[in-house]
């Protein structure tokens, strides 16, 4: 106690919360103050692992960095060496990479959706947006053989190949995902106790979402259209979208964009589908790499940076994932001042926190 | 080399990162990599989608100055640099002293 001032300990296990982060919540009466975060319970060290394994095995464990965002990482890795060894992938990989990033984004934010549901107690709105998410991970494995860690991409290209009667297949799985996705938006943006929990609360405006270093859809839903992607990376150069933002600034402007973006990311799949080259998935790898290189790349939750420095041996020297999780912590922690310790739980997962890319 | 990477002195260190400021960029990251008994310390920086670095080699016992100052998210990668490589950074605005990392080895780890 500090004056009227007390400290009340969110985390790190707590019921909105699929990992550990524990946040020390000082309050007076029912107001947050400050909000110190601290983190750590499930740091694994797989940056330092990379001067242990073979540059070619460390792709597994970069996919390892997340399970919802694996295939991001695993590009992210693959694409900084692929850059230091002057490697240039196949048409038709870079295509298959493209579809796989976007299955990944429907997919995290589908489940980003669910678990909103969840933390404002719509239970029956969580599990019908997860029964899409579904339909996306059987894609996912149709493609990949794997649900969760995939292991399709290395460097050079891919693994296996994915046939295009696989990939026309998931045209009409598509669309009973968009479909069931505009049911569930009718929910999230217009059901009058939803948008209690979600309308102007957790409000960063344009300028402090740029100065805390925000990312994604938290960093597009206060208004800065900021879309990595637009870098042209895979195949992202040789498909149309535009940047989604919402103006709000709000958890309901952060919901509107993920939204968005699901549909986006179908329609991306969709042309990727229909001008998927016909010639091979695999470059072949010679040498070390050497040097160092940055892939900004934007996973589901937003930009992510792959830093890699190799000296031309089999073990690199360094490689370091900033991911946007960590790079939002500041703006969450801007967000909870100010805010009642009851809207703490929603404010966290507005966020869309993924604890395990943000302590690796 | 890192592309747009600008290697300088320590004591220029703030000036440089006033410059990114007043070019309107902000902090993309800011990472440690131990190399031989040294440490490089990178930060990045960015404008829309245009990248700049900045290296700094420093000594292990180097007290780095922080540059919460000029960029407020900086204090997370500053925290973060602290517990894991056991950087000296001072004048953090939130410096956790440790605390950011609650791991059950012993940090710093590198």
């Amino acid at each position: 106690m500090k004056g009227n001032r007390s400290v009340i300990p969110f985390g790190p296990q707590h019921p909105v919360l699929p990992e550990p982060i524990h946040i020390d919540l000082v309050v007076e009466d029912e107001k947050v103050v400050e909000a110190i975060p601290s983190i750590g319970f499930v740091h694994r060290g797989l940056e330092s692992l990379v001067t242990k394994k073979d540059f070619g095995e460390m792709v597994y464990v970069a996919e390892r960095i997340c399970g919802i965002c694996s295939f991001g990482h695993g590009y992210g890795y693959v694409n900084a060496i692929e850059h230091l060894m002057s490697i240039e992938p196949t048409d038709r990989a870079k295509y298959i990479r493209t579809i796989l990033f976007e299955l990944s984004r429907m997919h995290s934010h589908i489940l980003w959706l669910g678990l909103m549901a969840d933390a404002f107690g719509f239970e029956s709105l969580f599990m019908e947006t997860w029964k899409y998410r579904e339909k996306i991970l059987d894609m996912l494995e149709a493609a990949t053989g794997g649900r969760v860690i995939f292991s399709i991409i290395r460097i050079g290209g891919l693994r296996k190949d994915v046939p295009d009667d696989v990939l026309r297949g998931f045209l009409p799985e598509l669309e009973k995902v968009e479909e069931g996705i505009r049911a569930c938006e009718k929910a999230f943006m217009s059901d009058p106790a939803v948008l209690g929990r979600l309308k102007g609360v957790g409000y960063i405006s344009k300028e402090d979402a740029i100065r805390l270093g925000c990312e994604g859809p938290f960093l597009r839903g206060s208004g800065v259209a900021i879309d990595n992607r637009t870098r042209g990376y895979a195949a992202y150069s040789k498909v149309d979208y535009d940047i989604i933002t919402s103006e709000d600034g709000d958890s309901y402007g952060r919901c509107y964009v993920r939204i968005q973006e699901i549909y986006q990311s179908a329609d991306i799949i969709r042309q990727c589908i229909e001008n998927i080259p016909g010639e091979g998935i695999y470059v072949p790898v010679k040498g070390f790499p050497n040097g160092e290189y940055m892939t900004v790349i934007e996973q589901p939750r937003g930009g992510a940076c792959y830093y890699v420095h190799a000296s031309g041996k089999k073990f690199i020297e360094r490689m370091r994932v900033r991911t946007p999780t960590f790079a939002n912590v500041p703006a969450l922690a801007q967000m909870l001042k100010g805010c009642d310790v009851a809207d703490v739980p929603i404010l966290v997962v507005t966020v869309d926190p993924c604890i395990s890319c943000t302590e690796r | 080399m890192l592309d747009n990477t600008e290697e300088i002195a320590l004591d220029t260190l703030l000036n440089k990162v006033k410059e990114m400021k007043t070019d309107g960029r902000r902090v993309m990251q800011i990472c440690a990599t131990k190399i031989g008994e040294q440490y490089e310390l990178l930060y990045t920086f960015v404008k829309e989608y245009d990248t700049r670095h900045i290296k700094v080699t420093i000594d292990p016992d180097t007290h780095v100055p922080s540059i919460t100052d000029l960029f407020e998210n900086a204090y997370l990668y500053e925290n973060e640099m602290h517990d894991l490589f056991g950087i000296s950074i001072d004048g953090i605005s939130h410096d956790y002293k440790g605390g950011l990392y609650r791991t059950a080895v012993e940090s710093p780890f590198a």
